[in-house]
């Protein structure tokens, strides 16, 4: 008996071979032109002429000095961005108050602002000419092209990457395992500590590694506050553009290698975490 | 049942008994729960049946310190405890989806309300091990200490969560639904359960259910409500005789 007289029926959801391969044939293309060529570029770039030139290139004052600020940027605004993220998606998921959908709105308004206003509002509020810029710079704590305005814009700027994470897995995860734990005597401290913080580590994790990325490539708010000022206000991308700019192409590129190679690790971080931990990620989503 | 209690507070003081004063609750601008009085006597097992929508659960989370009435006093033995913290409470309380910690192990869980004491009032550690077996051996299930409540059966998680409520030594016992998640088998063994453990502690116990079977042939009393309001309270038997009001005869006969 030959299977050729049955029909071979498909199933619902799969589609005929060749929408598939072209489907399949866009999504390589896309990749392939948008992600793949650029990083291959970056790198092959780098180091046309040489390991030793691309190296030596980021080895000079200035380029030292961007990395050092960029690394430091990140070093403040990553935590400070875990812990208001952390805070404001606890507010917004286990507290029920007015104005809630408003102060999601407001999480999600730096992706919609563009940076380079971010930069412009800051420059306003904190520069040389406001009131409270004036004040500041008289007693010595300039914000504005200074590390604290850089540091202020990077936060900005990468505000509601935690806070997205977070609020859709603790809304999943509701309230009882928190209340479960106060009518077992616990504090609110300790419950949040032993309850709340493990039961959102590898939403924890995931936010904060982007902000990681995205902090270290801010590149149009930063610009706007830090003033450029070479070895000392000059973060990694503002380097690479500065330098781009002065046609030193090797150097410009070699940095951007660095810059990508730190956000690849991140990535590579988070992969390797989710296979080493694959039982406990899956013990939390079956749940 | 193996006899060996963890000390309850039923075995070294008397059971609690609960008064409900005048007790009344909104959210916001919707009334979950209109005045209602009731008095808990020391030691029974008490069923708050009624359909969802009844303010049966808030009745309950108000009890175990897990929401504040808008008006109306509670007495714990005659003391008012309106105001008194859920942690200074300790109700065991067992939550209508078990609420287990599902980044623990089952003798975590159990251990939590022991380890989140103070540091003068934890026991050693051997002496945690020593209560959690023996709540383990309680609930029949001696062997799924090291297990994770992702690898129980749902009459499994149940149990788990009222050997982790009976763990901190409560002064009452307190469950939602306690059944409602569990097939018809399971839940039927259960019942004989949680009234083997009242019996065997003699806490002062309070459960929330919809299902009339279950609130008959379990509790002591049965506390009949529909839309924030009591509408009988009595024994099985005689609100099965005598309904007060036109919907407890519906709702016992459905």
């Amino acid at each position: 008996m030959s299977d050729a007289t049955l029909p071979r029926f498909r199933a619902a959801t799969e589609e005929a071979p060749l929408l598939r391969a072209a489907l399949i044939g866009i999504a390589v293309a896309g990749l392939t032109v948008l992600v793949f060529a650029p990083l291959i570029v970056v790198f092959a770039e780098a180091l046309k002429d040489g390991w030793l030139v691309a190296v030596q290139s980021l080895g000079n004052r200035d380029a030292r000095s961007a990395i050092h600020l960029t690394l430091l940027i990140t070093a403040i605004a990553v935590p400070a961005n875990a812990a208001f993220g952390i805070a404001a998606a606890w507010f917004i998921t286990k507290f029920d108050f007015r104005g809630k959908a408003f102060l999601i709105t407001l999480i999600d308004l730096p992706f919609s602002v563009s940076p380079v206003v971010a930069g412009l509002c800051i420059v306003l509020l904190f520069g040389a000419n406001s009131v409270l810029g004036g004040w500041l710079v008289a007693h010595g704590w300039p914000i504005v092209f200074a590390i604290p305005g850089i540091v202020l814009a990077t936060i900005f700027v990468t505000f509601p990457f935690v806070a997205r994470e977070l609020i859709p897995v603790m809304i999943e995860q509701g309230r009882a395992e928190e209340e479960a734990a106060l009518t077992l005597g616990a504090s609110g401290w300790r419950t949040f500590r032993t309850v709340t913080l493990p039961n959102i580590r590898w939403a924890l994790l995931y936010g904060t590694l982007l902000c990681t990325a995205r902090a270290m490539g801010e590149f149009g708010a930063v610009a706007v506050v830090s003033g450029k000022i070479r070895g000392q206000t000059a973060t990694m991308p503002i380097t690479i553009e500065m330098l781009y700019n002065e046609y030193l192409s090797v150097a410009a590129f070699s940095m951007a290698a660095l810059l990508t190679a730190l956000a690849l690790v991140t990535l590579l971080l988070k992969t390797l975490l989710e296979v080493t931990h694959a039982d406990q990620l899956a013990a939390i989503r079956r749940h | 049942m193996p006899t060996s209690l963890p000390p309850s507070a039923a075995t070294e003081e008397a059971a609690l008994h609960i008064d409900i004063d005048e007790i009344a609750k909104s959210f916001g601008g919707t009334t979950a729960l209109l005045p209602v009085s009731l008095n808990i006597p020391s030691g029974a097992l008490v069923a708050l049946l009624g359909p969802s929508g009844s303010g049966k659960t808030t009745l309950l989370r108000i009890l175990g310190g897990l929401e504040f009435p808008t008006s109306g006093r509670v007495l714990f033995n005659g003391q008012d405890a309106t105001g008194m913290t859920v942690q200074d409470r300790r109700a065991g309380f067992v939550f209508q989806s078990y609420a287990l910690f599902r980044h623990m192990t089952v003798f975590d869980n159990i251990a939590y309300g022991l380890r989140a004491r103070p540091r003068g009032q934890r026991p050693p550690k051997a002496e945690i091990a020593r209560r959690v077996t023996r709540l383990l051996d309680l609930i029949q299930l001696p062997d799924i200490a090291g297990r994770y409540p992702t690898q129980l059966s749902g009459g499994q998680r149940q149990r788990v969560a009222l050997a982790r409520a009976l763990a901190i030594e409560p002064r009452m016992l307190l469950l939602d639904e306690p059944f409602g998640a569990l097939d018809a088998k399971v839940r039927k063994e259960l019942r004989q359960g949680l009234r083997d453990i009242h019996d065997e502690t003699g806490l002062t116990t309070v459960f929330v259910t919809h299902d009339q079977d279950e609130a008959m042939e379990l509790a002591d009393l049965v506390v009949v409500m529909s839309m924030g309001r009591i509408e009988q309270i009595g024994k099985p038997q005689d609100i099965r005789a005598k309904p007060a009001t036109p919907f407890v005869r519906d709702f016992i006969s459905a």
